[in-house]
C-alpha cells in the first residue's frame, strides 16, 4: 500500500507533476511594541534565529511614549511571511503585527555625502528629487532625500557622477493609508477574536 | 560553582549552601512582612502556590536565599549542580502541570541552567527560573560572575525580564509565573540584580496575572469546528495524532471519549505518550523515527488526521514531502505559530485542546465509516509488532529489562529517561496508560535529563513510584545528583542500561558511517553500583537473566535511591527506525533492512 499524494518542502500538499517553489516577495510588517529595554534585541534575534531575511528595520516611539512602532521589511516566501508574523506576535512585548498593503504610505530617508566640486549640479539634482542640502563646504556637500525605495535608488545613481563619499539609509517607515489603522490585527495572526489595539493617542 | 567566598565585594559574607531552617511550630501559617525586594520575590512564589524550589546558592542570589531562611511553606532543595535543579524543576512541572521553580546565582549559575531552560522551551514545559545578577551599577562592566542572562536566555524562554526596582520585583515574578503557566506553557526567567532584591520595600506582590496584551485562544471558531467535524465524519481512513498538548491541556479524558465514540484509531507523538491508554484496541502506539511500524503505516496512509497539540517535529514527520500526503489535516493547537509551520493545516482550530475536543464532539453529526481501515490497522499491528531477539544466556537485552520493570510496577508509575537508545527502549517497551507519567527530554535531546528529573518528579508526587532509565553515557552527565537523592532519602529506582557506549551514536556510526566508532565507546565508565554505594545509595549489578527478577524485587523494595547497573548487549540497536529525513512508511526493522531502504 502506497500513498498517492505528495507534499512540498513547506509541508503543503501538491500535485506531484507541478512541484512549484514559492517565490520570495517583499512584505512590510508594522509592529506595535511595548517601549521597553531589550525589545529591539528580541525582535532582531527572532529574525536571525528563524532565518527570516530582513531588509530593513526602523523603530521609534508613538504618541504614547510607552509604545514604539517598528517597521520591518522582509523578503520571504508566502508561508515564510505568515510564519514571521505569527512568531513576532508571540513575543510578549509585541502588541500587534500587521502586514501593510501595497497602498500603504511608505517612506525612506537617505543622507548622501558627495564631493563638492560641482555645487550647482549637485543642487540641481537635489531640487529634482525634492531633497534638501544639509551641509555644504568646499570639499563635500551632504543632502537628504526622502521617498520610496525606487526614488532613492535613482537619486543615489544620479549623485554617483560627483563621486559619493558616504551614504546612510534609514529603511522604511510606513503607516496604513487613510482610515485604516496600522495597528489593526489581522485575522490570521490574531490570537482571539476580541483582541483590540487602540490608536496611538488613545 | 558559585562560591561567594571568591567574590571581591566586601558586603558579601561566606555562607554554606544549606536547607537548615529554624524549627517552626506545625500548622501555623504566618505571613512574614515584606521588608526587602527578596521578600517580595518569595511572597510572589508563595502566592502562586509554589511548594518546592530547586537550586544552588551563590553570591548574587544570596538575598533571595536569605528571605527563604525563615520560610516554612516552601521547601528549597539544594542540588549538586544547577543543571540538576533545572531538570528537577522541569519534571516537577510536567508531572504536576504547574510551573516548577529553579534558582541559581548570576554568571555560571545562570549559564548552568541554560540547557534545562532550552529543554523546557522545546517541550513547552511550565517553569520559572530565578537568577541572581550583579548589582545594577556593575552591569555591563564585566563584573565578577556577570553574564548577560537576559541576552543568553532570550531565545530559549517564553518571556524573560530584568528586574529593575524592589517595589516591582514581586509583580515581575508573579507575571513571569503566570506567563509560564497560561496559554502554551513554557519557561520564563526573572533576572534579579542584588540591588533590587537587597533594598527595602513594603510593596506586596499582586496575584499571578498575564499582561493585558496576552490573550491565548480558548475556544476555536465555531464555523471552523463544524467544517472540521464534517471532514472527520466523511473520512474513510481517519486517525487521531495526540501530541504533548493533549497532556498539557489535561484533555486525555476528552480524547478517549472522542476516540471511542467515533472509533478512530489513536497514535501519539513522544511527548503525547500517555495521553491515550495503549492497552485500548484503538491505540496504534507511538509514531515517528523510532515509533512502531504499524503507527507509521497508519500515519502515512491516513486520509484524515486530527492532530492535537503537536508541532510536527522532524523526528515525527521524517521527510515532510512524504508525511501523510493523502490526508486532510485538522490541526488543533493553542499556538497560532504552530499552524502550518512544518506541515500545512487544512483545517486549523485555534484553542485549548480540552475545549476544542468538547466543541468537536458536539459538532460531529456522524462517525466516520471506517471498518475496513480499523481492520487494516489491526493487521498492521499483527504484521509489525515491536520485537527483539532473546538469547538463552548473556548478554541481557535492554528491552527485556524495561518489560520486566513495567510488569513489576504499578500503572501510574512515573518513568523518566535520559536521551539515547535507553530512552527509545523505555518509550517503546513500557506500556503507557496514563498522562504525566512519561518524563523525558523530547525536543532538545538532553543527555543526563532522566535522573535529576526523577528527583523533581518524586518530590512532586511522593505517593507515586518513580523509575529513571538512564544510559551509561547519559547517567555520567548528572550522576552527582545521587548525593541529593540520598540526602532527601528519595525512593527512586535508577536503571542504567549500560552498553559502555553512547549507543545511539554508535548505532548511527554502524549504520551510516561504515562502523567508524569515533568517540562513542565508553569502556571506561565506572561500576555504577559501586558509585551508588559511595554516595550512600544501594547499588545492584545485573548481568544474567536468572538474576533479573531478584534484582528488580530488591531494588524496588529498597526504601531509598537504588541504582541497577544493568550490563546489556553492547551491540543491541533500536528498531524500527526511519532514517533521518526519510519516509515514515519505509522503516527498517533491523540493520540488514536499513541498507535496503
Amino acid at each position: 500500500m502506497r500513498p498517492e499524494g505528495r507534499r512540498n518542502e513547506d509541508g503543503i500538499r501538491i500535485d506531484p507533476e507541478a512541484e512549484a517553489k514559492h517565490e520570495s516577495k517583499r512584505a512590510v510588517l508594522s509592529t506595535l511594541v511595548e517601549n521597553e529595554p531589550g525589545v529591539l534585541a528580541e525582535v532582531s534575534g527572532l529574525f536571525s534565529r528563524r532565518q527570516f531575511n530582513i531588509e530593513s528595520l526602523t523603530v521609534g516611539t508613538t504618541v504614547d511614549e510607552s509604545r514604539a512602532r517598528m517597521t520591518i521589511v522582509i523578503e520571504e516566501t508566502r508561508p515564510g511571511i505568515q510564519q514571521a508574523k505569527k512568531q513576532l506576535r508571540k513575543l510578549i512585548p509585541v502588541i500587534s503585527v500587521r502586514e501593510l498593503a501595497h497602498d500603504s504610505v511608505q517612506r525612506e530617508l537617505v543622507i548622501v555625502k558627495v564631493n563638492g566640486e560641482e555645487p550647482d549640479k549637485v543642487h540641481a539634482i537635489t531640487e529634482m528629487y525634492g531633497g534638501e542640502t544639509l551641509d555644504a563646504g568646499p570639499r563635500t556637500i551632504t543632502v537628504e532625500i526622502t521617498g520610496n525605495e525606487q526614488k532613492i535608488d535613482d537619486a543615489i545613481d544620479a549623485y554617483k557622477q560627483f563621486g559619493i563619499r558616504e551614504v546612510v539609509r534609514t529603511g522604511y517607515a510606513a503607516l496604513a493609508r487613510g482610515e485604516q489603522q496600522t495597528a489593526e490585527v489581522e485575522d490570521e495572526v490574531k490570537l482571539t477574536a476580541d483582541t483590540e489595539v487602540p490608536a496611538d493617542d488613545d | 560553582m558559585s562560591d561567594s567566598a571568591q567574590t571581591p565585594h566586601a558586603d558579601e559574607v561566606e555562607t554554606e549552601a544549606t536547607d537548615d531552617r529554624p524549627d517552626e511550630p506545625e500548622g501555623e501559617s504566618h505571613v512574614e512582612p515584606i521588608e526587602t525586594g527578596a521578600d517580595a520575590v518569595v511572597a510572589a512564589l508563595k502566592n502562586a502556590g509554589v511548594d518546592y524550589l530547586f537550586g544552588v546558592q551563590g553570591g548574587a542570589i544570596m538575598p533571595v536565599y536569605d528571605a527563604l531562611y525563615s520560610e516554612s511553606d516552601m521547601t528549597h532543595v539544594t542540588m549538586a549542580h544547577e543543571q540538576g535543579a533545572v531538570h528537577a524543576a522541569d519534571a516537577y512541572g510536567i508531572v504536576t502541570g504547574d510551573p516548577g521553580v529553579c534558582m541559581a546565582t548570576s554568571g555560571p549559575g545562570a549559564t548552568n541552567l541554560v540547557t534545562g531552560i532550552a529543554d523546557a522551551s522545546m517541550d513547552s514545559d511550565p517553569m520559572i527560573a530565578l537568577t541572581g545578577q550583579v548589582p545594577t551599577d556593575l552591569v555591563g562592566n564585566d563584573a565578577f560572575q556577570e553574564t548577560d542572562t537576559i541576552g543568553v536566555t532570550q531565545p530559549i524562554t517564553k518571556y524573560n525580564h530584568f528586574a529593575s526596582s524592589p517595589d516591582e520585583v514581586g509583580d515581575d515574578v508573579s507575571t513571569a509565573f503566570a506567563l509560564a503557566d497560561e496559554g502554551r506553557q513554557g519557561p520564563t526567567l526573572v533576572d534579579l540584580p542584588k540591588d533590587v532584591t537587597q533594598p527595602a520595600t513594603g510593596v506586596e506582590p499582586g496575584k499571578p496575572e498575564t499582561p493585558d496584551t496576552y490573550n491565548p485562544p480558548e475556544k476555536a471558531d465555531e464555523d471552523a469546528v463544524s467544517e472540521a467535524a464534517d471532514v472527520i465524519s466523511d473520512a474513510e481512513q481517519p486517525i487521531i495524532l495526540a501530541g504533548g498538548g493533549v497532556i498539557k491541556a489535561n484533555a486525555s479524558d476528552e480524547l478517549r471519549a472522542f476516540a471511542e465514540e467515533h472509533e478512530i484509531p489513536v497514535l501519539t507523538t513522544m511527548p503525547g505518550t500517555g495521553a491515550f491508554d495503549q492497552t485500548e484496541d484503538l491505540s496504534m502506539g507511538i509514531a515517528g523515527m523510532h515509533g512502531t511500524g504499524y503507527a507509521n503505516m497508519a500515519i502515512t496512509l491516513t486520509d484524515c488526521m486530527l492532530a492535537i497539540g503537536t508541532r510536527f517535529d522532524d523526528r515525527l514527520t521524517g521527510d515532510v514531502k512524504t508525511f501523510a500526503p493523502d490526508a486532510d489535516i485538522v490541526h488543533v493547537d493553542i499556538d497560532p505559530a504552530e499552524i502550518s509551520k512544518n506541515v500545512e493545516a487544512d483545517y486549523p482550530l485555534l484553542g485549548d485542546a480540552k475545549a476544542v475536543l468538547d466543541q468537536l464532539s458536539d459538532a460531529m453529526t456522524d462517525s466516520p465509516e471506517a471498518d475496513a481501515w480499523r481492520e487494516q490497522c489491526q493487521t498492521w499491528k499483527e504484521e509489525y509488532p515491536l520485537d527483539y531477539e532473546m538469547p538463552e544466556d548473556r548478554p541481557l537485552k535492554p528491552q527485556y529489562i524495561v518489560e520486566q520493570f513495567d510488569e513489576a510496577m504499578p500503572d501510574d508509575t512515573i518513568v523518566t529517561a535520559g536521551v539515547g537508545q535507553h530512552q527509545m527502549w523505555a518509550w517503546q517497551y513500557w506500556t503507557w496508560t496514563e498522562p504525566r507519567t512519561w518524563v523525558t527530554s523530547h525536543g532538545l535531546g538532553t543527555m543526563g535529563y532522566g535522573f535529576p528529573a526523577a528527583i523533581g518528579a518524586k518530590l512532586a508526587k511522593p505517593d507515586k513510584e518513580v523509575i529513571a532509565f538512564e544510559g551509561d553515557g547519559s547517567f555520567l552527565m548528572t550522576s552527582q545528583e545521587l548525593s541529593v537523592a540520598v540526602r532527601e532519602n528519595l525512593d527512586i529506582t535508577i536503571v542504567v542500561l549500560n552498553n559502555e557506549a553512547v549507543g545511539m551514536v554508535r548505532q548511527w556510526q554502524d549504520g551510516f558511517y561504515e562502523g567508524r566508532r569515533m568517540a562513542s565507546e565508553y569502556p571506561w565508565v565506572p561500576e555504577f553500583d559501586k558509585l551508588a554505594e559511595a554516595y550512600g545509595a544501594r547499588g545492584f549489578r545485573l548481568e544474567d537473566y536468572d538474576e533479573v527478577d531478584e534484582v528488580i524485587e530488591a531494588a524496588l523494595d529498597y526504601d531509598g535511591p537504588a541504582v541497577v547497573d544493568a550490563i546489556i548487549d553492547p551491540e543491541e540497536n533500536v528498531y524500527p527506525m526511519v532514517p533521518s529525513g526519510g519516509d515514515n512508511s519505509l522503516f527498517a526493522l533491523s540493520e540488514g533492512h536499513l541498507d535496503e531502504i
